[in-house]
């Protein structure tokens, strides 16, 4: 399905839900959609591109280093039905692309990496990444509880990798396609904003003030071209 | 090597395709004369598919929208920012000021926050009213007239709210405030500061048929591509070539001086092209710099010649002096109120707030002058990168450990989405002649023109200011139930005020007023010492205001490009 009919698709659903709740149509309101081509540089420069074409022949880890990111990865965020887990939402590649992008990175990652195997061979004579699941969470559990009252640069160095490793692939998964279907994140699309739905505001014990509606868009008018009297009241 | 001459002559040469340069271009060009408009960097459309962020995904890049090319992250659409490759700007020690460029048509209105406050009757007449910095030249009942026309040709959103020195205008109808600013509104009456809708510049409604109207994706900043926000190509410099202008763009054309002639009068602009690196020259009648302000006193301090041997327009050698930006700082709050979202609509809305807070303070309660306003932002926006870092951490709020992992990090990222809610305290600080910027000598850019060198400080007023944001933020937040995050600012961090330049409004360096002596151009923006020269951009502002500057200079570059009409049809200039 290509991106433009999708978002058509979306719309119509955002749209048919809207109407059903205002109690209005708004079909013929419906907002423009901008021609969205399919590009693949997501709006690069020239020299940014040629930046990204770089950073990609880069190489930070080896294969078994993907292989490790990847496992710990999936211990840190379990993949669960129906949106997948860190490897559908391409959480390695992800990881290290920003390894090389924020070099300030490389150090904690390439370092925690190599703790990671060796304390691992250290207590169970195995790799972190052949090393049953319950050996790897006995890894983790060791490491994956930070003082938040202290400052990370001041805490072990495993402490400080495993952090930044949770950041990334909670991250890392939460802006990939499978990530944003499990949030539930329903904006980056075009649609009429008219407010919060009535069940959201009772849930959160608030409520829209009439008076201040009353000046809000009336979205059945969107399209009618603005005219006002001298004095700037609003005629259309 | 030769510099290269252009053999026409144009009515006006505008420097710089922003706020300034762009209202100039399409009022002048509409008028019917013949316009230059020469921008440093290369051409920009919204629509264009190939440079368009608007409406893509974190997962289309594989940084995921990270800020390590563009500092205000990568959809951000701004080409340049508070660096650009092979043009430094240097400081005199022990003064800081960030200065952010926008190499590209349209400049800084591409990715602006839309926020489109006029300026009040009393922030035309600060020195009157307590004593800081100079009266303008000019007061509201000037510029009025220029702001309602704005209004009408560029729409913005907002209400009639009869405030004294907020004034109403012509409005488009605001959109409906999102949950987290229904929290703010009630967190903030509960202090007695008062909300009122935003007041910014997306079309939520048509106003004609060139531009589409808002579609609520939340991504001004992106530039729209239906143009339902106002960036000076989009509404200003394309509508006047569709409407048979003349016109001709330079783009990637990096302007070295102003060129004077024997009476010392301009004869055009000089530049360099990006592309041959060769030196052109370009003739015109008049001249309008409006290239930003400290853009603009740089090509003045450069222009040196016999006649003007400190540099154009600077007998008063004030050229570059009282350089001011808004006052800034921050504060965010983790509300448990907003905690367990229902993720089952869009709130998007439009880019940035609906709802703020105007100055409401008593000055003649409060240790320092003037005010600022205040923005909120927050909801459940778009994931990018930094998205779920520390993702329980809010878990130290309820007693429960932070950290871990597992399948219950999903239930903490979905428990606490769109809970935080922020603050950013926008002010007026005092136009001081003492900070400034200046040619440095020592360096020059890659195109070998002299940069600027910064000497900025801020003073206790605006510190004091700071401190007094810190303190209405920590109480918005305990009004709200919430809990502030991170240390609140001391003394010895100045209270959170941000670096001077940081908010990126950048205003004064070309003063106006009525005497040569203490002001560089005259109350039309016109240069005390050649009269064909004006200043279409922030550099004219005595003060700032409590407001942000971008309608104020588009008034004032539509009501000095009527002045400039005139005097060229009365042959004067």
């Amino acid at each position: 399905m290509d991106r433009r009919k999708s978002i058509q698709t979306i719309l119509l659903g955002a749209g048919a839900s809207a109407a059903a709740f205002y109690g209005c149509t708004m079909g013929s309101e419906a907002p423009e959609i901008p021609a969205l081509e399919k590009t693949n540089f997501f709006g690069r420069t020239p020299e940014e591109l040629e930046r990204l074409e770089k950073l990609n022949a880069e190489q930070l880890f080896d294969a078994h280093e993907m292989e490790t990111i990847g496992v710990l990865s999936t211990v840190i965020l379990p993949p669960r039905a129906p949106h997948g887990g860190p490897i559908e939402a391409e959480v390695p590649e992800f990881i290290e692309f920003m390894g090389k992008d924020i070099p300030e990175l490389e150090l904690t990652l390439l370092g925690g990496l190599m703790w990671l195997d060796h304390k691992c061979n250290t207590e169970f004579g195995t790799e972190f990444k052949s090393a049953t699941l319950e050996q790897q969470q006995a890894i983790c559990d060791q490491i994956c509880w930070h003082n938040p009252d202290v400052p990370l640069e001041e805490q072990a160095l495993e402490i400080q990798f495993f952090v930044l490793m949770r950041n990334l692939v909670v991250c890392g998964y939460y802006t990939s396609k499978v990530g944003i279907a499990d949030l539930g994140y329903k904006g980056n699309m075009p649609n009429i904003w008219n407010g919060v739905p009535q069940d959201v505001l009772d849930q959160h014990g608030v409520a829209y003030d009439p008076e201040w509606i009353a000046k809000c868009v009336d979205q059945s008018k969107r399209n009618i071209a603005a005219e006002w009297d001298e004095d700037g009241n609003l005629l259309t | 090597m030769q510099i290269i001459e252009n053999g026409t002559v144009y009515d006006v040469i505008i420097v710089g395709s922003g706020a300034g340069g762009g209202m100039a271009t399409k009022i002048l060009a509409d008028a019917g004369f013949k316009v230059a408009v020469v921008e440093a960097g290369p051409f920009f459309d919204p629509a264009d598919p190939k440079t368009m962020t608007q409406l893509k995904w974190p997962y289309e890049s594989p940084r995921r929208g990270a800020n390590t090319d563009r500092a205000f992250g990568e959809w951000d659409m701004s080409w340049g920012d508070w660096e650009v490759e092979g043009e430094p700007y240097t400081h005199a020690e022990g003064t800081n000021f960030m200065w952010w460029r926008s190499r590209m048509l349209g400049g800084r209105t591409n990715h602006w926050g839309r926020i489109s406050l006029r300026f009040g009757p009393k922030d035309f007449k600060g020195k009157t009213r307590d004593g800081y910095g100079e009266d303008w030249p000019i007061g509201y009942e000037d510029i009025k007239p220029y702001y309602d026309k704005l209004d009408k040709l560029i729409g913005v959103f907002g209400t009639k709210e009869g405030l004294e020195n907020d004034p109403d205008g012509f409005f488009l109808p605001p959109p409906k405030p999102r949950l987290h600013e229904l929290f703010y509104i009630n967190g903030a009456r509960k202090t007695g500061i008062p909300v009122i809708p935003s007041r910014m510049s997306m079309l939520t409604k048509r106003i004609n048929k060139d531009r589409g109207v808002c579609f609520y994706c939340g991504q001004c900043s992106r530039s729209c591509s239906v143009y339902a926000d106002f960036s000076a190509g989009s509404c200003l410099i394309f509508p006047a070539q569709k409407n048979g202008g003349q016109v001709d763009l330079f783009v990637n054309c990096m302007v070295r001086e102003v060129t004077t002639n024997e009476e010392g009068k301009a004869t055009g602009v000089s530049y360099i092209h990006k592309e041959d690196r060769k030196e052109y020259k370009l003739k015109g009648k008049v001249v309008v710099l409006a290239a930003s302000a400290c853009s603009s006193a740089r090509i003045l301090l450069n222009s040196k010649s016999k006649q003007h041997p400190n540099g154009l327009g600077n007998s008063s050698d004030l050229v570059g002096r009282y350089l001011l930006d808004s006052t800034g700082a921050s504060a965010a709050g983790f509300i448990p109120g907003l905690m367990n979202r229902k993720v089952t609509y869009n709130e998007d809305g439009v880019g940035g707030m609906h709802v703020y807070s105007p100055w409401w303070g008593d000055n003649s309660k409060l240790d320092f002058p003037r005010g600022y306003h205040i923005e909120v932002w927050g909801g459940m926006r778009q994931p990018n990168y930094g998205f779920g870092f520390n993702v329980n951490d809010f878990n130290r709020f309820f007693g429960l450990k932070v950290g871990g992992y597992g399948d219950r990090l999903r239930e903490d990222v979905k428990k606490y989405y769109g809970s935080v809610i922020g603050f950013g305290g926008r002010g007026e600080g005092i136009a001081r002649k003492e900070n400034y910027c200046e040619i440095d000598p020592t360096t020059v850019d890659r195109y070998g023109i002299p940069v600027l060198r910064f000497n900025y400080k801020w003073s206790d007023l605006e510190i004091k200011q700071a401190k007094h944001m810190q303190d209405t933020f920590e109480e918005l937040i305990h009004n709200m139930g919430g809990h502030l995050l991170g240390e609140k600012p001391g003394k010895d961090q100045q209270y959170g005020l941000l670096a001077p330049g940081q908010i990126i409004h950048e205003v004064g360096t070309t003063r106006m007023g009525d005497d040569p002596k203490t002001s560089v151009t005259n109350k039309y923006q016109q240069l005390h010492d050649v009269d064909n020269v004006f200043i279409t951009d922030a550099g004219p502002f005595v003060s700032q205001a409590d407001k942000n500057c971008t309608w104020t200079i588009l008034a004032l570059s539509w009501r000095a490009s009527d002045y400039i009409i005139e005097q060229l049809k009365q042959l004067n200039i």
